[in-house]
């Protein structure tokens, strides 16, 4: 008898134990003998020469152990830091951890300082004297790039980092001619600061006795930084140098990267033969971590007189902030131009993107990444286009659905989606929202002058980016495989070590409920490992939602594996022959004879004690797998917002949010339904109320929680999910991705409600985010008409 | 400068900098790294523990102040290994992801239930503005302390 199925049971999380007693380890929790902290000096200004960074007083400042320049470090022998994806013709302007001639924002570090305690390298900063020369800045992606610019890097003229197309430029342009009508509209994604809420941190031990440098970092992919921070800043061999991501407190992209301060406590350790630990404070947070988004976006959709799209055409400005961050240059091209036939059939597609330098820190991937931009623009567009056409933004959008029939789909823009069906999840989210009753109440409202607005936002995800040929080819400097090794122990307990890496995922449950699931065995039988770059074999680590589908397929392959050699044991000791032996509930059986049988852990034991195997059998039972997926997957969905808008305020109250995601078969309902509330919440803050905002000389005036609006939970009401399910052809279990889902959606659907709202008073477009001084100076500007 | 306080039951009597925060002074001190830091600035409420019974932020206090105190952390939250009914409600209706913001979310809603045993959803949420989460989006919070208070019931 089988036994009940783990996969698809929402069951509660084995991480959980430990957090909420207070028992998780993260890296500030490390603490090591004779361990010292860390404290970096940045620049207070946005563009700045360095005449003299002098640390002589900070060294003598009592319990500070050392003090270090950007000079000392690139004496030392560190590198600059890497970028992670080229594209043709890209500038890439020299990254150091410290800043040695220039400060190019605000936050930059020009020096650090190392103490017997945080306290008295914080003492030891004050003391660092820096002679600024401080220089015209600039914040804004397009006016960088415009003539007469303050000019960032020598070698990137104009601040101009990369310029990048896609798809057919003369057919699209021939189609807007063409076409029956075309909506333009200029879109503004604005900057997003990520705030996983526990900060960066850093820590490492050199042991000059054997060479063994070990790193405790704050990363989604210790691998990654392993391999980044090993060959390319400190020349390190990855033989000699470990890297540990313990329990880590959200990333949400912010924790893919290398950064400057891991770099600098690694070779400082080694300088000073101590571990040196850093830790941000919120403060740095604000300033250093990658942020997001920040597009300027000019767009046209064309229609036909039936009302069908024909042809999309984009011209976006990115702005990449002062340096390249690790995977910056992938965000705003193939994560997002590659992502605009929405779920649509657009017959022609034609996107520009220019990424530019800009005073401000730089910009990489936060949850998303390229594919909310891309959503926004496209569910923006077509509820302009609706209602410019005045249909109903509901029937415009199924009229443009591409159909079932036509999957595996081509889109102009490179991807094919493997699978799709989008008219049931659309439906499933009326039904749920009760869309019909929703816009009656609508109209009741209207006439008394009240503002109900509904949104819709249907979006397609690609997630788990694959496969490592096609990446290479586009610019990745790495693989987008994973891999697995799932070592059986004597006893027939079972490790799975994974080179996924989890923030918050729940990886230890989900991966071990797939694990015990394809062996028949116990969940508590199975543990899963993660985040040790000494226990795994290699990693690409956890981003783009891609764990359960390329993460989750390297267990399932290596697992597969396991159950072959375990069948050669059986038959072995069945005196059948292998072909005749199935594996069921943790059994070897000889087919027809379920009588004949050997359990799981007696094949294990054998496999270990070696005493009666095959012949040429080697012992031991273990397999490793590096999965490399064939093509993406393809996640889909219909979010619905309710909303009321009070026009003296501009105040938005959220009445209703409705999501309906298409993630493929799903592992564990509980966790993925956390994963689409916490997506949402962050989705729905960008539409409402999250802005980095720079004033013109470069200085972050949103750069605390004070002045950041994080959503609260009182500014959120609670969530209505459901799911639709289409497996994913493009691996064994048929699992798509769902970390990001929420967040692509939400945005478009709050800011379509919003607008949707306000269109009794004649307003069609409030740029991001939807404030309450935004939509109040917009609804003013109607009054005085 | 030496202090004397009672954490999670247990006496101490230490000397420390003046300057010392109280979170450090857990942290590093006593080393209870349950509560921890997320913004240095009060807002996040990550830090969060009661002293005398009042719930604070650990990153806004001084350890000096704390002089005398008795200070609940999450660590001293379970007894005799058996849950306490918020924790059993985070486990139970998934109200953590990262498990960053989680001992502070579970010592803001003790004191919160103390106060307010029966709440209503809205109650819950204005209650918690003083405690940031980005991973849960709060849905499974709210679920986590409503189990809770009808568990305590």
């Amino acid at each position: 008898m089988a036994q009940a199925k783990l996969f698809g049971s929402s069951i509660k999380r084995r991480e959980d134990p430990r957090f909420i007693t207070g028992k998780g380890l993260f890296t500030d929790d490390v603490k090591l003998p004779g361990q010292t902290y860390a404290v970096f000096v940045r620049s207070p200004h946005a563009h700045a020469r360095l005449r003299r960074v002098d640390v002589s007083k900070a060294r003598a400042v009592p319990g500070v152990v050392a003090a270090f320049t950007g000079k000392d470090l690139s004496g030392g022998g560190v590198n600059p830091l890497p970028c992670g994806w080229l594209l043709p013709d890209i500038k890439i302007p020299e990254y150091r951890a410290i800043a040695t001639t220039k400060a190019h924002f605000v936050g930059h570090a020009v020096a650090v300082v190392i103490g017997e305690t945080a306290y008295a390298a914080r003492d030891g900063g004050d003391a660092v004297e820096v002679d600024y020369e401080v220089l015209p800045a600039v914040t804004d992606g397009e006016k960088a790039v415009a003539p007469g610019a303050p000019q960032l890097h020598e070698n990137a003229p104009g601040n101009v980092a990369f310029r990048w197309s896609i798809g057919d430029k003369d057919a699209t342009d021939a189609a807007v001619r063409g076409a029956a009508r075309v909506v333009k509209q200029r879109l503004l994604n604005q900057r997003l600061i990520p705030n996983a809420m526990e900060p960066r941190a850093s820590m490492a031990s050199y042991n000059p006795a054997t060479g063994d440098l070990t790193l405790w970092v704050t990363s989604q992919n210790p691998h990654v930084h392993r391999l980044l921070m090993g060959a390319f800043v400190l020349g390190i061999p990855e033989h000699k140098f470990r890297v540990i991501a313990p329990d880590v407190g959200g990333g949400f992209g912010s924790k893919i990267f290398v950064y400057p301060e891991e770099v600098v406590v690694s070779w400082a350790s080694k300088a000073l033969g101590r571990p040196v630990k850093w830790t941000a404070e919120r403060r740095e947070s604000f300033l250093t971590d990658a942020h997001g988004r920040d597009h300027i976006t000019d767009a046209e959709m064309a229609v036909d007189g039936s009302s069908k799209i024909v042809a999309l055409r984009v011209r976006t400005n990115a702005n990449l902030g002062a340096y390249l961050s690790t995977f910056a240059p992938l965000i705003p091209t193939y994560l997002y131009g590659t992502l605009l036939s929405g779920v649509y059939e657009i017959p022609t597609i034609h996107c520009e993107v220019v990424g530019s330098f800009t005073n401000t820190t730089p910009v990489d991937a936060y949850r998303g990444a390229g594919r909310p931009e891309a959503t926004y623009l496209v569910e923006r567009m077509c509820d302009l286009t609706a209602k410019a056409l005045g249909m109903d933004p509901v029937e415009f959008r199924r009229k443009n659905f591409i159909p079932a029939s036509k999957f595996p789909y081509q889109t102009p823009v490179a991807f094919q989606y493997d699978s799709g069906n989008y008219g049931p999840a659309l439906d499933r989210a009326l039904q749920l929202l009760d869309y019909r009753k929703l816009r009656a109440e609508q109209d009741a409202a209207r006439r008394e002058g009240r503002l109900l607005g509904i949104g819709i936002a249907s979006y397609i995800e690609a997630c788990g980016p694959a496969p490592s040929q096609v990446a290479g080819a586009l610019g990745a400097q790495a693989g987008l495989w994973e891999s697995a090794q799932v070592r059986v122990h004597p006893s027939g307990k079972v490790s799975v070590y994974t080179g996924s890496h989890s923030h918050g995922q729940g990886h230890e449950t989900t991966f071990a409920q797939l694990a015990a699931d394809e062996l028949g065995l116990p969940f508590e039988d199975v543990e899963v490992i993660h985040g040790d770059t000494a226990a795994i074999p290699f990693g690409m680590g956890t981003y783009g939602s891609r764990s359960a589908a390329v993460g989750g397929a390297a267990v399932y392959t290596a697992i597969a594996r396991i159950k072959e050699k375990g069948k050669k044991i059986a038959a072995h000791l069945l005196e059948a022959s292998e072909g005749d032996i199935d594996y069921d509930d943790g059994k070897f059986f000889v087919k027809g004879s379920p009588g004949r049988s050997k359990t799981f852990q007696d094949v294990a034991l054998m496999a270990y004690l070696a005493h009666n195997l095959p012949k040429g059998l080697e012992p031991g039972l273990e397999a490793t797998s590096f999965w490399d997926p064939p093509n993406f997957v393809f996640p889909f969905g219909t979010h619905l917002a309710g909303v009321e808008v009070e026009p003296d305020t501009g105040r938005v109250k959220i009445l209703r949010y409705v999501a309906v995601d298409d993630v493929g078969r799903v592992i564990n309902p509980m966790i993925v339904d956390g994963m689409v509330h916490g997506g949402i919440a962050q989705g729905v803050a960008q539409a409402l109320w999250e802005y980095a905002a720079y004033d013109p000389g470069g200085q972050l005036v949103t750069g605390s929680m004070m002045d950041y609006a994080l959503p609260k939970a009182d500014d959120l009401p609670s969530f209505e999910t459901d799911r639709t399910v289409t497996p994913s052809p493009v691996n064994p279990m048929g699992v798509k991705g769902a970390g990001e889902t929420g967040t692509i959606a939400s945005t478009a659907a709050l800011a379509n409600a919003v607008l949707d709202a306000l269109a009794p008073l004649g307003i069609t477009h409030i740029d991001l985010p939807l404030t309450p001084a935004r939509i109040w100076a917009a609804v003013q500007g109607t009054r005085k008409r | 400068m030496k202090i004397q306080v009672k954490v999670n039951g247990t006496a101490y009597t230490s000397e420390v900098e003046p300057r010392l925060l109280l979170v450090h002074y857990l942290r590093d001190v006593l080393n209870l790294t349950g509560t921890h830091v997320g913004c240095d600035t009060s807002q996040c409420g990550a830090c969060t523990i009661l002293v005398n019974g009042v719930s604070a932020k650990a990153c806004t206090m001084f350890a000096v102040q704390a002089d005398g105190a008795e200070i609940l952390t999450i660590e001293g939250l379970a007894k005799d290994g058996k849950l306490h009914p918020l924790q059993e409600g985070f486990w139970e209706k998934h109200g953590l992801q990262c498990g960053f913001c989680t001992p502070g979310m579970i010592l803001a809603a003790y004191q919160f239930l103390e106060r307010n045993p029966s709440p209503s959803e809205t109650e819950i949420r204005h209650a918690l503005e003083g405690n940031l989460c980005r991973c849960t989006g709060y849905h499974n919070i709210v679920r986590a302390i409503q189990y809770a208070a009808e568990k305590m019931k």
